[in-house]
């Protein structure tokens, strides 16, 4: 144990110098960005398509991060923004091409712009559902929120599979019959001017790259709302709503901010998997996926970005390499075809047993942000030890100023 | 100033204030006294913003503000240092110094007040980058009252600062009270401590049951029969 804790203390010494943290983000950034290429050019679409998904996750995660890591606000149900977003985003372009087409601006070859012309607006949806949801039960807190929200996934799941609004089409997904979603602008031209030799431009490696820009886009939004006045409001409220009204938040509002900005993300990243996949259905915006996301954010750190982003990597990619490893030769003494095809699904399993190791020993997540850490997670002996003889100081300090009064 | 009329507040069916009447005028202390349940706290969140009353007017320099949300009352600088401190645990010092100036953008002039505060008390100073929590409970309420200065405000309500507090230190608590008013704060204090707070105080309201019992002036009701037999203990 003594050893692997040095060799960590080590490591995280390192990355604490300037050449360290440079050398690190490097790598990362080459990893991002070259490693779905090398495994585009080796002919397995299956990881781009895992890096993809990945991507989107974290874009999810980073949205409810901030519902549940700044506000401290647990929303069971976020997926369904992601499912607002995504319907909103098929919907609005079946809309828009019709009337292109009606009106004779397309030609032969049709070009599909919608996702592109929608993206700035994808927020909006999100940002309508979070406000309606939002605003009836801000004044619930903790397990009562829990549930409320939960109940409101439930009841847009089930309002798409009932096709209740007559935009959905039902169990079946979109796009139903007669409709189609042309390729988006952009990959068929990637494909044609970017392939060469065997290496295709796939449609999977181009999405990929606009997830990894809008995940660059969310970071930076969310780094700035985290460091801004609506983000000390919102560690306030989460530490005292009481004190925090006394100084002057609007507890309402701030609430309100957090919930239509976590939705917000949500919506952008629904309406870009809609486009990606080119089919949606019900399935995809279960309540588990909804529980997955709070997984990811509390695993990889409530509050924190590079936790969030850990937790979403983690979490999409384990079952996946679960699955193929599962299959691969090296276990194929161990299991049966079939019972190697059964491990994906005891994803569930494992990450119960992972969330019940991390809450008794790492609370506060495995990248935490320094104050939620300190929040969730002040049975350090460390801490404990200074905060005990800071607490003797201070309680001594009195006495020896009494003899002042 | 202050100007409450006939207030009436109800916790659900019970009925906590029964129609009562405070007045401060700029520049005094005025107190609150009474037993438990007699509803001095519940009259201090009333006005604050916490709690709506069901009747009744709450009038600050000629504007209503009963029924307003706390962040409002806040904003119009009226500011409760609320029972029990409720600093923000998690936060440094000078973070929850911080918000308490959250509703203003005079980044000079809140620098400025940031020493004043300091000033006051020193011992806070020494203990900038500390976590609230770690802080004893005289200096939690130290620090209380001094994140409420930091909003400038022109009506001050201390909820039992000296609840919890060593005698030693709930003189320190009162000596700076009568500072800060000397310096031009006005102050309604509720207190348990009936006789610190009738010393400090210009007037006084002993409530019973949710309504006033007694008025007077801080001597007046330190020389009153029924307040010396009732709240300061006395055969």
């Amino acid at each position: 144990m003594g050893a692997v804790r040095n060799g960590l203390v080590a490591v995280n010494d390192f990355f604490s110098t300037r050449p360290g943290r440079i050398g690190f983000f490097f790598v990362l950034a080459l990893i991002t960005l070259f490693l779905p290429v090398f495994f585009q050019a080796a002919g397995n679409v299956f990881m781009v398509r895992i890096f993809a998904l990945v991507g989107i996750y974290v874009l999810l995660a980073l949205g409810l991060n901030i519902v549940v890591g700044y506000a401290g606000l647990l929303n069971l149900g976020y997926i369904a923004f992601y499912a607002v977003g995504a319907y909103a985003g098929m919907n609005l372009g079946f809309l828009m091409q019709e009337l292109l087409v009606g009106l004779g601006f397309l030609g032969e070859r049709p070009e599909n712009w919608s996702y592109w012309v929608l993206l700035p607006f994808a927020a909006v949806p999100g940002v309508l559902a979070g406000i309606m949801i939002g605003a009836p039960v801000l004044r619930l807190r903790g397990d009562y929120l829990a549930i409320v929200t939960l109940g409101f996934g439930e009841i847009v799941r089930i309002a798409i599979t009932n096709d209740i609004a007559g935009i959905t089409n039902g169990a079946s997904g979109l796009p139903g019959v007669g409709q189609s979603v042309a390729p988006v602008a952009g990959q068929m031209w990637v494909r044609e001017n970017l392939s060469f030799g065997n290496f295709l431009f796939s449609k999977d490696l181009y999405w990929y790259y606009i997830i990894v820009a809008l995940v660059l886009f969310a970071i930076f939004v969310i780094t700035r709302l985290d460091n801004s006045r609506l983000g000390r409001a919102w560690v306030a409220m989460r530490e005292d709503e009481v004190a925090a009204s006394s100084v002057g938040v609007n507890i309402l509002t701030t609430k309100l901010w957090a919930f239509a900005l976590g939705a917000a993300w949500g919506g952008i990243a629904g309406h870009t998997y809609a486009y990606w996949v080119g089919f949606i259905s019900p399935e995809s915006f279960n309540f588990m996926e909804s529980v997955l996301v709070v997984c990811m954010v509390v695993l990889g750190g409530m509050g924190s970005i590079p936790g969030t982003i850990l937790g979403a990597v983690i979490i999409t990619a384990a079952p996946e390499i679960i699955r193929v490893a599962a299959t691969s030769p090296v276990f194929a003494g161990f299991l049966t075809p079939e019972q190697a095809a059964l491990v994906g699904d005891y994803r569930f399993l494992i990450f119960g047993g992972l969330m019940v190791v991390m809450m008794a020993l790492r609370p506060q997540g495995i990248l935490p942000s320094k104050r939620r850490a300190r929040e969730l997670h002040p049975i350090d002996d460390t801490i404990l030890a200074q905060e005990n003889q800071q607490l003797w100081e201070a309680e001594h300090k009195h006495e020896s100023d009494s003899d002042l009064l | 100033m202050l100007n409450v009329k006939d207030l009436h507040t109800f916790y659900g069916k019970i009925e906590a204030l029964k129609g009562i009447s405070v007045e401060v005028n700029e520049g005094e202390i005025v107190t609150l006294i009474g037993a438990n349940g007699a509803g001095k706290s519940t009259t201090l969140k009333t006005v604050s913003g916490q709690i709506a009353p069901r009747n009744g007017s709450i009038e600050f320099l000629g504007q209503q503000i009963a029924g307003m949300p706390s962040h409002q009352v806040t904003a119009k600088r009226v500011i409760q240092v609320p029972e029990g401190r409720r600093i923000f645990a998690q936060m440094t010092v000078r973070e929850n110094l911080e918000m308490g100036a959250f509703l203003r953008t005079d980044k000079e002039e809140i620098a400025a007040d940031l020493e004043r505060v300091l000033e006051l008390f020193p011992r806070l100073s020494e203990r900038l980058a500390q976590k609230g929590g770690t802080l004893s409970g005289g200096e939690q309420q130290m620090l209380a009252i001094a994140r409420g200065m930091m909003a400038r405000p022109q009506l001050l309500m201390l909820d039992e600062p000296s609840m919890g507090l060593a005698p030693v230190i709930v003189e320190v608590i009162f000596e700076t009270i009568k500072k800060l008013n000397k310096d031009g704060t006005t102050i309604l204090l509720v207190e348990q401590n009936a006789a610190m707070a009738l010393q400090v105080a210009h007037r006084g309201y002993v409530l019973e049951t949710g309504s006033v019992a007694l008025q007077g002036t801080g001597q007046e009701l330190l020389r009153n029969e029924r307040v010396r037999k009732t709240y300061l203990g006395e055969l």
